[in-house]
């Protein structure tokens, strides 16, 4: 796939989606899977195009006096605004600190943006503001400054929160989608799937008997601990969000232009989360993760690298799921628990629950 | 974890497939009926584990896809009437009709939303009184039960803003049309285990006795289908045709029959129209005529809509295991999960969407 297309704006600058194709904009434009991918290469990255953006990265590294600075923002939109593990505000938090740590960065400060919808409860609003500002001294990022929008009632979901920070990526360490190379190996600090399943759990119309918890987590600290130990032999790191472990590691195998082949027995899952993708007929490799980290790690520095993952309690159930690859470039590979293979391809919109 | 894990082990699976190696002597065609089930055979890489001998053809067993054309219209046009609450279970919704999707409708301004069971499209219609819910009821036998209860409910209720738009389908008919067409070429199948989990497998005793094929009922784990493969090729292999139940530990010979019981008061066999193949007599549920006022087909007035198929697309020869997905002139070029020209491609359960995600790189697709 190309990931730098050259524009043809020979016609004129007209929309390159055609229009016919989609009129408006899905759900699904902002799912993850391909039709968002379909956005950002058709739509934005043109527009925009300059070098920083093009690394396709969690956030910019720009380079100021010599500093090399991490620089992201991040949307949540999340309903309901609190769920279990976790609640908008301290996601929001978490998110972009997540984003930052996955430049390699030490997280510097955070900036927010507020969209209210009128009629939001004063008391909710609270809440969130309360546990932004509990998760943000957790993390030690001091959130430095804000914006506040209130639009009519029925035009917002409660409220809206943007958050955009910038750290500082310590000398020695590249960290790039791009660095991934045949041999390394691909691990990940936990079970996946907790945070996607956990909100689906408290939607409208599905009632577990078990509370399953979002994964929300800072990941900041946990990847200090591996570049502490791994460095540059650290080449890639990626919290896999929306769209789960599948769609970041398609990303990551079409930058590097390398494959993945990934083993199912070896991929940390709960039970009641592989149990509720069972019930539903999801594939947890799609279902979003917020506390989960993709380190792809020069063979030789792996087992240290795990090593730092599981002394971390973030990291206790970490695990080597995969190896890159040089065949089959641009595609990810899964070996099933019963010794199968199979391609992980990106999802074209967002999982929808089977019928039957 | 308990009920999963037995049945996906590679030891388990191993053994099975060197089992199916020494009992398989030379080409078979087996279909498995459901469309889960061609899930399961391709996620898990079953495909390509069986040795040469053996072709699996996918079967028509995917709701999704065998919904006709024109039903999709009929939603459509009923999803957008404002007073309208349009329930429908996940992956119906990107189905594209003759000109849009529901999902499109959405996001258009129509009020569509994803549910997990009919019932809750039950209490959407309690909740509220104001707005018209219609709950768009496709599906097999499997799920005729939940659809037939929450019809059912509603009258007990005394809604009169809930109604379904019903395009039930049932598994013998459509076997008979596969075994009855010209071109046939399968030699046994795999029947799907949830189906036979409420009808039972009675009903296809006279189906195996009359075309002498053997039928065995298969779960939907990796181990069920190996293992239900390996069962049919025996029965092939000596000659021998009848029902063989691999999935005992769901299914019974006499099936649910109080969730049969409560179909039969709310559902009768009808004629019924299949996406890519055309009409199979006796071959669906439609309400009785007691419940016409659960019919949002009447309700809306929508019952005349029709449409034509894209003259491309290749659904029925695939859904009645003529053809591959791969072998369609558009697969994965004009043909995309992104642009679907038919259902199969729509669904996750669809064969084409199955070959497109699973099996594109193993040369099977240029795409």
């Amino acid at each position: 796939m190309n990931l730098n297309p050259t524009p043809d704006f020979s016609a004129g600058l007209q929309c390159p989606i055609p229009i016919s194709d989609y009129p408006n904009v899905l759900l699904a434009h902002g799912g993850g899977g391909r039709l968002t991918q379909m956005l950002i290469e058709r739509m934005f990255l043109p527009s925009f195009a300059n070098p920083a953006l093009e690394m396709l990265h969690d956030g910019a590294v720009l380079e100021v006096n010599g500093t090399r600075l991490a620089f992201s923002t991040d949307s949540f939109v999340v309903s309901p605004l609190f769920f279990p593990g976790g609640d908008i505000g301290s996601l929001a938090v978490h998110g972009t600190v997540n984003d930052l740590a996955m430049c390699g960065a030490r997280p510097l400060s955070l900036a927010t943006g507020f969209i209210l919808e009128e009629g939001l409860p004063m008391e909710d609003l609270w809440r969130v503001v309360r546990s932004m500002q509990q998760a943000a001294r957790a993390v030690g990022v001091p959130i430095v400054t804000g914006d506040t929008k209130v639009v009519d009632r029925g035009k917002g979901d409660g409220v809206f929160i943007n958050t955009t920070g910038i750290g500082i990526i310590p000398e020695g360490i590249f960290v790039s989608p791009r660095r991934a190379r045949a041999g390394d190996l691909v691990l990940i600090n936990g079970a996946i799937a907790g945070h996607g399943i956990a909100i689906m759990s408290v939607r409208e119309g599905l009632e577990f008997e078990t509370e399953l918890a979002s994964d929300s987590a800072p990941l900041h600290d946990l990847v200090a601990r591996v570049l502490d130990v791994a460095g540059e032999q650290v080449h890639v790191l990626r919290d896999p969000t929306r769209g789960g472990l599948a769609s970041s590691l398609n990303e990551i195998a079409a930058q590097a232009g390398v494959g993945i082949r990934l083993e199912e027995a070896r991929i940390p899952i709960g039970d009641e989360v592989r149990g509720a993708c069972e019930i539903l007929g999801l594939d947890p490799l799609y279902v979003a993760n917020e506390g989960k980290c993709l380190v792809i790690v020069a063979r030789e520095a792996a087992e240290a690298a795990l090593s730092a993952l599981r002394a971390h309690p973030l990291g206790a159930e970490a695990a080597i799921i995969g190896e890159v690859v040089s065949e089959h470039p641009g595609q990810v590979f899964l070996r099933s628990r019963i010794g199968g293979l199979r391609v992980v391809d990106m999802l074209s919109g967002e999982q929808l629950p089977r019928i039957c | 974890m308990r009920f999963v894990d037995e049945y996906r082990n590679e030891a388990g699976a191993q053994k099975f497939v060197q089992a199916i190696r020494r009992v398989a002597t030379r080409p078979w065609t087996i279909m498995e009926i459901c469309g889960g089930q061609t899930h399961t055979l391709i996620k898990s890489g079953i495909d390509e584990l069986l040795p040469p001998e053996i072709t699996l053809v996918h079967g028509p067993g995917c709701p999704v896809c065998v919904t006709p054309l024109e039903l999709i219209d009929r939603a459509i046009a009923i999803a957008r009437r404002p007073e309208v609450i349009f329930t429908s279970f996940g992956d119906m919704l990107r189905v594209p009709g003759s000109g849009t999707d529901l999902l499109s409708v959405k996001a258009q301004g129509g009020d569509v939303r994803m549910v997990y069971s009919p019932l809750d499209a039950v209490k959407l219609a309690q909740k509220f009184p104001e707005r018209q819910v219609v709950f768009f009821a496709v599906g097999f036998e499997t799920t005729a039960p939940g659809n037939a209860m929450a019809v059912w409910q509603a009258r007990q209720l005394g809604l009169t803003n809930f109604s379904i738009l019903c395009s039930h389908v049932l598994v013998p008919p459509a076997m008979e049309a596969i075994l009855g067409s010209s071109g046939n070429r399968v030699q046994g199948f795999l029947a799907a285990g949830h189906v036979c989990t409420v009808m039972g497998y009675w009903e296809y005793e006279p189906i195996a006795e009359k075309y002498r094929v053997p039928i065995v009922v298969t779960g939907f784990e990796p181990l069920d289908l190996l293992q239900g493969i390996y069962m049919t090729l025996q029965a092939l292999e000596e000659g021998r045709w009848g029902v063989e139940n691999q999935y005992s530990r769901s299914v019974k010979r006499e099936g649910n029959v109080s969730a049969q019981q409560l179909v039969q008061k709310v559902f009768q066999v009808c004629d019924r129209q299949w996406r890519g193949i055309g009409p199979i007599p006796q071959s669906g549920y439609g309400l009785r005529p007691e419940f016409a006022a659960f019919d949002a087909a009447l309700r809306f007035n929508v019952a005349g809509l029709t449409a034509q198929e894209s003259p491309l697309c290749i659904a029925g020869a695939i859904l009645q295991g003529l053809k591959k997905p791969h072998e369609c002139s558009a697969f994965g070029t004009l043909c995309t999960p992104e642009h679907p020209l038919g259902a199969p491609m729509v669904s996750s359960e669809g064969a084409c969407a199955a070959y497109y995600q699973y099996a594109r790189a193993r040369g099977k697709v240029s795409g």
